[in-house]
């Protein structure tokens, strides 16, 4: 691979080895690693959780408001269907894009829409017309409001980022108390058997501020963000 | 060329003179500080949060080259190819040569400090190919031709109106005041970008050594379109970024977005672990990773200030900087503004072309208390006005500097001193604030305290003569 | 108990009455005063410059000075941390290593001794006025002092404290303040405007440096506030 330019991993490697010879100076401000707990603790720190799954779920409902995200605890998957046509009945869609699973086959079988399924061979054009990308989710995190995604839970890495509004639909018991919890999570799934290329948090619709501090919705990615929970 | 430090005092003086764009900036500013004391008082307890965050990058930095060789394992592991940069121009060369020999023919970049570092952009056009900023940020300044402001809020000081005119006049869209239309024409302009291109580039925030991935952290969705749409993607990082571990992240995402923008978490924050794997759906076919030197060692080789290594350029410091918010973030002529950037440029850039940069500070250490990893920075910026005195004193500083120590050493003379004192400042208002003013870098904007005539030392003979008269 | 006070060189020239009430409250108090006359300047100009050989010529003389202090009380926050935080950086490997570090552990600064050595809140001041207080930033960064000086204006009789919105830096910096001193005026600017906008009659500080910049800066400006060090108002009646 590029055969013109040269690699310099070996004398990098070099020069980290000779700047390290000095151990670093302790500074005014400085704390010790043994004064630091091990980071399965990192809960004590960080924003606090209820520990029941009504409370995470509450807490979850509190965050999409706050991120402007909508949120709907569903008392079937019908429910859940049924608010979907709602919305492309609302804002005329004419195509939704989804992925394979289990859950996003069940509820696009009962869908009014058309139908992209976004799987191998799609063809991103045609994604880029959907109105909706419709995905399931690794996990949804209750402490921050966020979807956690990746390929094998919730279709290609454009299928959640590229139509103008992401639908995630998930059961209750995805929901999960914070995000130690959920890297917990992801490494129980898949350290054994290799990780996902791609692993995703998706905090709100997609933002920006970049003009005056003002927040605009849709920067680039969904405008729109739904999560359905369904029992 | 001309000297850094001439370019800085230049701009100061324009700058500091703007009090419209300053006010405005502060104002931002303060809209930012705001939200993240909110989402602070979220944590039960930033301030330990701190220290933890600290101690991780300790351990990744003091052992780099344990953690930087395992994430180059992993991640090659996964079909990842890991190229090691020293210098800018190796870097710039690599990525340049990749991109003739896949016969690129578009590129769209999500936000990346480091190729402003290594100036990859314009490498990049000198070949020929289009190179698209697709952060709205960053991509009103790449229309500018104009480097980005502060490292999180690239066009933090343009109003409005002076985006419409830009839109207007380079893209050809309808003068709007309204921030949402401006971000609708970024948006459907970038649209076709992203579909075109066939190679994206970013930065990355983290890299986690134990499972070889990258970590992205966004608002706009933006690096998420770069790095799945593209076949190759390339991403540019400083070695300094490794986290030992994947949970490290639990950690560091929510600081980040809470220090870097006020947000508990930011919009979009993505792991990258590879090109697109068997049995994935999407993805780029070919994954680049291009981890620069370029000076990171030789601060590393400084046991003093190695923990600036810790940044994770969340901009806080600049937030709460009062020389940034006065001088704005161009006037420091490098690619790292503010505080942090006045530490790690001399290391970068040669400490005697930027050690005015560590001089212009009133050391109010408004930055060390803001940053989340716990960098001495207000300190580091004396050592660094030390190690340059040190290496080549100005003469007349050294000069200045010696007749201040002799006299200091000499109470009695210092105290004929302080009695002369009075009479020099009775003739003071003949030449005061003019060119002749000996104090014309303080008269210029600010009185003159006047000297007692009855020092405190004066004060204590006295009251000493009258205690040991009453004791007596 | 005998306390050594630590005047700083512009305490000494411009605000002697700074010096003179501390001692004169503290006598009050029943303590002892001495006043080292061997001190001239602490070093902290040379040493914020990058002179740090310089610097040491002339703190080595303090060293000296309070070779034989029991407790060591200053009334500003930026010199008082002269000694206590950066001394122990300027004499590191040197032969006077363990004399700095007992001399910084011996080191106050006057709120905080006041309130925490001596145990000190209420002095039995009056003052009929509307004031805010600045903290000095290295009073309040290095040293941590932030609620000392205020437990002591809680007490003081009439007075009523209002606080800036932004807590920052008046711009002063030592050196900086004529290295640039454009920058160093538009802090004092943004200062100035937050002090005006509390509406005070006076602002008072417990480090006389930074309020060498304030008055200097509002007079030139034409601005009606007063500065006062938090012992002139300590030690009105």
């Amino acid at each position: 691979m590029s055969a013109t330019t040269t690699d310099s991993r070996e004398s990098i490697f070099a020069r980290i080895r000779e700047a390290l010879t000095n151990p670093a100076t302790p500074h005014h401000r400085a704390v010790h690693p043994e004064n630091v707990a091990p980071e399965s603790t990192l809960k004590q720190w960080l924003p606090a959780v209820g520990s029941t799954l009504d409370e995470q779920i509450a807490l979850f409902a509190e965050n999409c408001v706050a991120l402007k995200a909508e949120f709907k605890a569903c008392s079937s998957l019908d429910e859940a269907v049924a608010h979907i046509n709602q919305l492309a009945a609302d804002n005329q869609w004419t195509k939704i894009a989804t992925h394979h699973s289990e859950l996003t086959d069940a509820v696009a079988s009962k869908l009014s829409t058309a139908i992209y399924h976004a799987d191998e061979t799609y063809d991103k054009l045609v994604l880029e017309t959907c109105n909706a990308g419709l995905t399931g989710c690794e996990a949804l995190v209750s402490q921050t409001g966020s979807v956690c995604i990746t390929p094998h839970a919730s279709g290609g890495r454009s299928l959640s980022i590229l139509p103008p509004h992401h639908i995630v639909i998930a059961r209750r018991s995805q929901i999960v108390a914070d995000l130690p919890a959920t890297y917990a999570l992801i490494k129980e799934r898949y350290s054994a058997s290799g990780y996902p290329s791609f692993i995703s948090f998706s905090t709100g619709p997609s933002r920006t501020g970049d003009i005056e501090r003002i927040l605009v919705l849709g920067a680039h990615g969904p405008k729109r963000l739904t999560v359905l929970l369904i029992p | 060329m001309i000297a850094p430090k001439k370019l800085f005092k230049r701009d100061v003086v324009q700058n500091t003179a703007d009090v419209p764009r300053r006010a405005f900036v502060r104002n931002a500013l303060r809209g930012y500080e705001a939200k993240r004391d909110e989402n602070k008082a979220k944590f039960l307890d930033w301030q330990s949060a701190r220290d933890v965050a600290s101690e991780i990058k300790f351990e990744g930095i003091n052992h780099l080259d344990k953690y930087l060789k395992q994430f180059a394992q992993n991640a090659e592991a996964r079909g990842t190819k890991v190229f090691f940069a020293s210098t800018a121009a190796q870097a710039r060369d690599y990525i340049v040569n990749l991109a003739r020999e896949k016969n690129v023919k578009s590129i769209i970049k999500s936000k990346t400090m480091t190729s402003e570092e290594i100036h990859l952009n314009d490498a990049l056009e000198k070949e020929g190919f289009g190179v698209v900023e697709s952060d709205l940020g960053e991509f009103i300044q790449q229309l500018r031709k104009e480097p980005p402001y502060h490292f999180v809020f690239p066009c933090m000081h343009l109003k409005r109106d002076e985006i419409s005119s830009l839109f207007h006049d380079k893209l050809g869209s309808e003068p709007t005041n309204s921030p949402e239309e401006l971000t609708m024409i970024a948006r459907r302009f970038l649209r076709q970008k992203y579909i075109q291109a066939d190679m994206g580039i970013s930065g990355a925030n983290f890299l986690v050594a134990e499972t070889g991935m990258i970590s992205i952290t966004e608002n706009e969705g933006n690096a998420r379109l770069t790095t799945s749409l593209p076949k190759i993607h390339v991403a540019i990082v400083g070695i300094e970024k490794v986290l030992p571990k994947l949970e490290d992240l639990a950690l560091f995402l929510p600081m980040l977005g809470t220090a870097g923008c006020g947000q508990e978490l930011t919009g979009y924050n993505t792991q990258i672990g590879g090109p697109r794997q068997p049995g994935e759906t999407d993805g780029p076919e070919e994954f680049h990773i291009v981890l620069l030197d370029n000076n990171r060692t030789a601060l590393l080789a400084d046991a003093e200030q190695r923990d600036a290594l810790h940044c994770i350029r969340c901009g806080a410091c600049l937030n709460v900087c009062p020389v940034f918010k006065n001088v704005g973030g161009h006037t420091y002529g490098t690619t790292y503004a503010g505080p942090i950037g006045s530490v790690i440029t001399p290391h970068l850039r040669g400490l005697q072309d930027w050690k005015h940069l560590s001089g212009a500070s009133s050391l109010c250490g408004a930055c060390s208390e803001a940053c989340p990893v716990k960098i001495d920075i207000h300190h580091h910026l004396l050592q660094n006005r030390r190690n340059a005195a040190a290496e080549k004193p100005v003469w007349w500083e050294k000069a200045l500097w010696i007749g201040f120590a002799f006299l200091m050493r000499r109470p009695f003379l210092y105290y004929l001193m302080t009695k002369a004192a009075p009479f020099g400042q009775f003739f003071h208002p003949l030449i005061k604030a003019t060119a002749l003013d000996p104090f014309l870098a303080w008269t210029h904007s600010r009185e003159c305290p006047a000297s007692a005539t009855t020092t405190f030392k004066d004060y204590w003979k006295q009251h000493k003569k009258q205690k040991d008269a009453a004791s007596v | 108990m005998k306390i050594s006070i630590f005047i700083p060189c512009f305490i000494n020239q411009f605000y002697p009455q700074v010096g003179s009430q501390m001692v004169e409250l503290l006598e009050r108090l029943g303590h002892t005063i001495d006043y080292p006359e061997g001190q001239t300047c602490c070093g902290q100009p040379a040493f914020n410059s990058g002179y740090w050989d310089e610097s040491r010529a002339a703190a080595e003389k303090m060293l000296e000075a309070f070779a034989d202090a029991e407790v060591v009380v200053s009334p500003s926050g930026s010199c008082g941390a002269m000694f206590k935080v950066f001394y122990n950086d300027l004499f590191k490997d040197t032969p006077q290593q363990k004399a700095a570090k007992a001399l910084s552990d011996r080191t106050w600064e006057l709120s905080d001794f006041l309130v925490n050595k001596l145990g000190v809140t209420d002095v039995g001041a009056r003052f009929d006025a509307k004031i805010t207080f600045h903290d000095g930033c290295h009073s309040l960064r290095e040293l941590g002092i932030h609620d000392a000086p205020r437990l002591l204006l809680a007490n003081v009789k009439g007075l009523e404290l209002i606080e800036m919105k932004y807590p920052i830096c008046c711009g002063f910096g030592g050196t900086f303040a004529v290295k640039y001193p454009e920058i160093s005026a538009a802090m004092a600017e943004v200062k100035t405007d937050l002090i005006r906008e509390t509406g005070a009659d006076y602002v008072v500080s417990n480090d006389s440096s930074c309020l060498m910049h304030i008055q200097g800066y509002m007079d030139r400006r034409k601005i009606n506030v007063r500065s006062l060090h938090l012992i002139e108002v300590l030690s009105k009646q």
